[in-house]
């Protein structure tokens, strides 16, 4: 099977509704049949990304720490959007941190987010064969 | 099912239905799949399994040859009954 | 008492906060639920506008909701007080009635 590259695009926040968490699963799904992946976070799907998140009090699910096995799942292109962080008051620091293992450099642990301007996702947009959005 | 009313004897007892007995080399496994959840919140897929077992437990345990011979059935499939844990993300 | 507004929606993803802001009598209380809870979120782009209406408003927002979200709810906006659910039914109980801006 040839190799297409895919890009989930996220642009939901987390709890309101279901999207991120459907997100999630399908991403860890697909990731099973070895595509090229890249996910992207815009708008308020940045808020997907925000450490501490803890809904114990609402009695739901806690997804949050699945974004932390992205990486084992070799999922490890990671984009937000930087536009999108600034405008909610938000940077690169209030993000948990997302890492994953680099096969070709004897597995050293690496970031896998990528804060990107508008253009410059925009371009990655264009690179992709596949886009599905969430 | 609540995750917190599992215990080693529920997955001695899934086992039995099954005609198998765990031994030290299956509660390597089920233990790992535990702490996995506990971290994560997903068990994970088969070949991620695999290799985060390698990671942990060992590079000669970190093969699906040796996980299938655990489990017949599956190694995610059946470890993860026995652990009490959801069918993994990525299992399909 | 007057009106207790509730809004649950992301200000950046809807304008239920604006038109909450924009139709809330002076003296009437805002409280911020669910995605609604971003809007307390200081250096924002909206955070102005939730900065102004302090001056006539007493807003609050719902603690479970930000620990959910992981807003941290030692550092939102300067003025806006936090809730528990018990919190939430004595200010539904507190005002004559309530708005939902959905």
């Amino acid at each position: 099977m040839a190799t297409k590259k895919f890009l989930y695009v996220n642009r939901k926040a987390p709890h309101g509704s279901i999207y991120a968490q459907e997100s999630l699963e399908v991403v860890l799904i697909a990731a099973a049949f070895e595509q090229d992946v890249s996910l992207a976070f815009v708008d308020d799907g940045v808020y997907q990304l925000l450490q501490n998140q803890d809904t114990g009090a609402l009695g739901s699910k806690n997804f949050s720490p699945t974004y932390k096995a992205l990486g084992d799942y070799d999922v490890s292109k990671i984009y937000v959007e930087q536009e999108s962080l600034e405008m909610r008051g938000l940077g690169k620091d209030d993000l948990m941190p997302l890492v994953y293992e680099d096969e070709d450099d004897d597995w050293a642990e690496k970031d896998s987010i990528h804060v990107v301007s508008s253009s410059e996702l925009a371009d990655i947009i264009e690179q992709q064969d596949v886009i599905l959005n969430f | 099912m609540n995750l917190s009313d599992w215990n080693d004897e529920l997955a001695n007892e899934m086992a039995k239905a099954d005609g198998a007995v765990l031994e030290d080399n299956h509660w390597e496994v089920i233990n790992f799949l535990r702490d996995y959840y506990e971290e994560y919140q997903i068990a994970p897929a088969v070949r991620v399994l695999t290799k985060a077992v390698g990671k942990k437990l060992g590079k000669d345990k970190g093969t699906s040859k040796y996980l299938y011979e655990l489990f017949p059935y599956g190694p995610a499939k059946q470890a993860c009954k026995y652990a009490g844990l959801p069918k993994p993300t990525g299992c399909v | 008492m007057s009106v207790l507004h509730i809004v649950n929606k992301s200000p950046y993803d809807r304008n239920s906060l604006d038109a909450c802001l924009r139709l809330a009598q002076p003296d009437s209380a805002i409280l911020l639920i669910e995605d609604g809870v971003y809007a307390a979120i200081p250096k924002a782009s909206a955070s102005e506008r939730v900065q102004q209406a302090l001056n006539n408003h007493q807003i609050y927002a719902l603690q479970p909701d930000l620990q959910a979200r992981g807003i941290n709810p030692d550092n939102l906006i300067d003025g806006i007080s936090l809730v528990d659910y018990d919190g939430f039914v004595k200010l539904t109980t507190d005002y004559d009635k309530s708005q939902s801006w959905l």
